[in-house]
């Protein structure tokens, strides 16, 4: 709900409020800069003074005004000419034009109503509104994602828009609510709305009929410092009945032109005062730093506008919509999902329709919201879970543990536990076990025992569904397709081959980078934006599920690469390794936001055998900033399967790559990666206390024997694989 | 040049008592390029004692800042009903407002003055920005303002 109150209005009003943002933080610059440009005037000068000063060098003096910068502008009427010029209080000589700056007025009609009229200052209003709403919904949604409001400032995790946009919106709330609060209040006075019109003083009853008292010598205008000046008005030449007006930041009084007395006095309202401290607060004149910091402020709006964006097409892209997805507080089935790239949140959908079929209000959500007290009305609870790597929580279901553990006692709903993976890996299912295991240990109420789909089997899952159904007496039919995104096709520009003569072809493809449209690229939808260790989807001819290889390219290298090697029966490595030049094939693109090298200067170690070299290739290539980057590099024989044996000199020559360790396991003395680590053990230990980072890439027996090496090299420094995992430093993409 | 071009009926506020002889008369106010924002303008008209009569046009819709023409504030207090009907956009600078309508014949050669206040956003305001005598031998001869208008005719 709060989710849906940010993304909605964010949306719809990006384009005013990006407008709105770029004009008001240019208009901040003018108060600072008017502020450092006008002559101040003297200490303890009064108005009479001043009135003197400039009246002496303007015949036929009308009005002196002061604007909150202490800039000094004087009207005059003479000759049967008008004139008007900005002037030195200390001496009342011109300084300059006294028309408003244009571009300044330019910029003011735009951010206030687009040069529309009330239409457009309603329209602007409007987007105030909805930046205050956002900056509410938003406070909201951050407190939410670091733990409370007191964990406010807590440091954050995940894909780095999101980071962004939080960090900027943390510190931008403040001053983003007052910019909108203070301008749908001036959009209120504009209107009449508001208590705050000033009262004319009533005219005297009396006045003297005698003019031409000395201005200096006026008793109403001696005590009167400059710096509370608003606005004085002479009377009109020649109308003896006419009295000066005089405004200051406390009232208006009528001042006798024969007298020099105060013939009248009405003081300001409460109303006027709150209207002039709220358009100094949203201005900035009168204010000039704040205004200065609130235009600052103005121009993270945009940069939050477009992370937003990527935040919305990020999270759309993954998962299919479920469509009529029930209100947290009315759902009476409630499926928690734990998914990493988005497939399980393909199962959960058609969970979610085959139970709205059978007549029940269904919530999907992730797993990572879980709370239980949002969900009053809750039967059951289901939870689909995924595992990543060996045995994390998914990105979906981040923080789940935590806040099941922390629950007094467990919802009174009995729960349902299904586990996603691939039985051929060690920690199968290895999370949703946890999880299960946590459940148990709160005596959380158990449907039935926890039950795995193996490979995004249709059957396992179909199975499960009929077990669920008898469970809570509904019939159940879970007929799943795995949904994915659309393939596009690549046409394959070159290969290398290696290989053969150790009976293990191996090939390096590159494809052309596929066209896309504008929106494409916009949304980062189809394969346009990705980076070296995402996963590149390909669906062989006459099969439906696909298959995935990890990227040895980023996008910003304009082609498309993976390391392919054949296994004796494979259907899709065959037709990928039967290629040629020109052919193509279909594929998609996942992300793999877990294997990424990151943005850091620590050192990175990188490990990887076979065609595990691909996304260490690709992070290699990337590193065009001289990070020190360490590659330990498994093959069978060099004469045969040294992969990018040639671009790895290239990159050592270059700097981008700090030092290349081989190991050759064909031969009299077999040797693997984790042998060549436990040789470089000094240098590899003291790299990872200096904070260097670690991936590995490859088949699974190497990962299990590089962590193992790891862990004795590490050992002497109580330092550990799984330490160096929890803090994001130690990262595998095995298969 | 934009004209503004409004015209009135009758019944406006200088329907006084006994006036049974009407002419059409076109109220031209031209703006000279005085570089601020739109010009509020009132237009009304005070008797031989300058005591005020009746409005003929408001250009500008806030009523927030009809105080800024302040020898129109000052005779009607601000009064709506004085402008019911007769009010307009205000007047960009270089622009031209005319307003068309019927002013009852007794009003000229009278001792009639029509005034215009003049008030622009952050600039001086100009109450009696003009202040011409109505009369017949006046009419259609331009009368320049004070600061911000550079010609005004009515005929």
């Amino acid at each position: 709900m709060i989710r849906a109150l940010h993304r909605w209005p964010g949306l719809l009003a990006l384009a005013f409020l990006t407008v709105l943002a770029l004009s008001g933080a240019a208009l901040s610059v003018f108060p600072a800069a008017e502020r450092m440009s006008a002559p101040q005037a003297m200490a303890g000068q009064s108005v009479a003074d001043l009135a003197a000063r400039v009246a002496a060098r303007h015949p036929g003096l009308e009005e002196i005004r002061r604007a909150p910068s202490g800039k000094i502008t004087a009207w005059w009427f003479a000759g049967g000419t008008p004139g008007s010029a900005v002037v030195d209080p200390a001496t009342g000589a011109d300084l300059g034009s006294a028309d408003p700056n244009p571009v300044q007025r330019w910029l003011t009609n735009l951010h206030r109503s687009l040069f529309l009229g009330d239409a457009g200052r309603l329209t602007m209003a409007a987007g105030a509104a909805a930046m205050l709403i956002l900056a509410m919904s938003g406070a909201a949604l951050v407190a939410r994602r670091t733990g409370g409001w007191r964990r406010w400032f807590a440091p954050l995790r995940g894909p780095r828009a999101g980071r962004l946009h939080v960090e900027l919106a943390r510190i931008a709330v403040v001053g983003l609510s007052l910019s909108a609060t203070t301008a749908l209040w001036m959009t209120a006075s504009t209107f009449n709305l508001l208590p705050d019109n000033a009262a004319p003083p009533a005219a005297p009853a009396t006045v003297s009929g005698q003019t031409g008292f000395p201005l200096d010598q006026m008793a109403a205008l001696r005590d009167v410092p400059v710096d509370t000046l608003r606005k004085l008005s002479f009377p009109f030449e020649n109308d003896a009945q006419d009295v000066f007006t005089l405004h200051t930041d406390t009232g208006t009084g009528l001042i006798d032109q024969g007298t020099g007395a105060l013939v009248g006095w009405t003081d300001q309202t409460a109303g006027q005062r709150v209207s002039e401290i709220v358009y100094m607060l949203h201005t900035g004149e009168g204010a000039a730093v704040l205004g200065l910091i609130l235009g600052l402020i103005a121009l993270s709006l945009p940069v939050m506008g477009v992370t937003g964006v990527m935040i919305w097409a990020a999270g759309r892209r993954g998962r299919p919509r479920i469509a009529q997805n029930a209100a947290a507080g009315r759902a009476e089935t409630v499926i928690l999902v734990g998914s990493e790239s988005g497939s399980t949140w393909g199962f959960a959908a058609t969970l979610a329709k085959a139970l709205q079929t059978a007549g029940q209000a269904v919530r999907v959500a992730a797993m990572a919201g879980f709370d239980p007290a949002r969900h009053p009305r809750a039967e059951r609870y289901l939870i689909l879970a995924a595992t990543y790597g060996e045995g994390d929580a998914p990105a979906s279901a981040k923080g789940f543990l935590n806040a099941l553990t922390a629950l007094d006692q467990a919802p009174s709903a009995p729960v349902a536990i299904l586990g996603f993976g691939d039985r051929s890996f060690p920690a199968f299912c290895a999370f949703a076990a946890e999880v299960e295991a946590a459940a148990r240990d709160k005596r959380w109420g158990m449907l039935l025992p926890m039950d795995a789909v193996d490979r995004q089997s249709p059957q396992d899952f179909a199975r499960w569904g009929r077990a669920l159904g008898a469970a809570i007496g509904l019939t159940l039919e879970l007929d799943h397709h795995p949904a994915r995104p659309e393939a596009e096709s690549l046409t394959l520009i070159s290969r290398r081959d290696h290989g053969a003569e150790v009976q293990a072809p191996t090939a390096i493809l590159r494809f052309a980078l596929p066209r896309a449209g504008l929106w494409a690229r916009l949304t980062g939808r189809g394969i346009t934006r990705f980076q070296a260790g995402d996963l590149l989807g390909i669906v062989p001819e006459g099969a439906t599920v696909p298959r995935f290889y990890s990227l040895a390219s980023g996008s910003r290298d304009g082609f498309v690469e993976v390391v392919v090697k054949k296994h004796p029966g494979g259907l899709c490595s065959g037709q990928l390794m039967d290629l040629a030049p020109g052919d193509t094939v279909q594929a998609f693109l996942r992300r793999n936001p877990g294997f990424r090298a990151g943005r850091g200067d620590a050192p990175l170690i990188l490990i990887g055998a076979g065609t595990g070299i691909g996304p260490l290739a690709g992070f290699i290539r990337a590193n065009d900033r001289g990070r020190p980057v360490h590659l330990f590099f498994g093959m069978r024989h060099p004469d045969s399967d040294f992969l990018y044996r040639e671009d790895l000199g290239g990159w050592q020559d270059d700097g981008r790559l700090a030092s290349l360790t081989t190991a050759v396991s064909r031969g009299a003395r077999p040797h693997y990666v984790q042998d060549a680590l436990r040789m470089e053990a000094t240098q590899v230990a003291e790299a990872i206390r200096k904070g260097a980072k670690v991936m590995v890439c490859g088949g699974r027996d190497m990962a299990q024997g590089v962590a193992k090496a790891l862990d004795e090299i590490l050992a002497p420094f109580g330092l550990t694989p799984a330490t160096l995992k929890a803090e994001g430093r130690y990262v595998e993409d095995v298969y | 040049m934009k004209s503004l071009l409004a015209t009135l009926a009758l019944s406006t506020a200088l329907t006084l008592p006994g006036l049974a002889m009407a002419r059409p008369v076109t109220l031209t106010t031209t703006m000279n390029s005085y570089g601020g924002d739109g010009a509020y303008l009132a237009l009304y008209v005070t008797d031989t004692s300058g005591a005020y009569v009746g409005s003929l046009w408001m250009a500008g819709g806030k009523s927030k800042y009809y105080q800024h023409l302040s020898g129109w504030y000052a005779a009607t207090g601000g009064d709506p009903a004085q402008i019911n009907g007769i009010t307009g956009a205000s007047v960009g600078a270089g622009r031209t407002l005319k307003v068309s309508l019927d002013l009852a014949d007794a009003l000229f050669d009278a001792g009639y003055t029509l005034h215009i206040d003049a008030a622009v956003e952050d600039m001086r305001e100009s109450p009696d920005e003009i202040a011409v005598p109505l009369t017949a031998d006046g009419a259609g001869k331009p009368v320049q303002g004070r600061r911000y208008i550079s010609s005004f005719t009515y005929e």
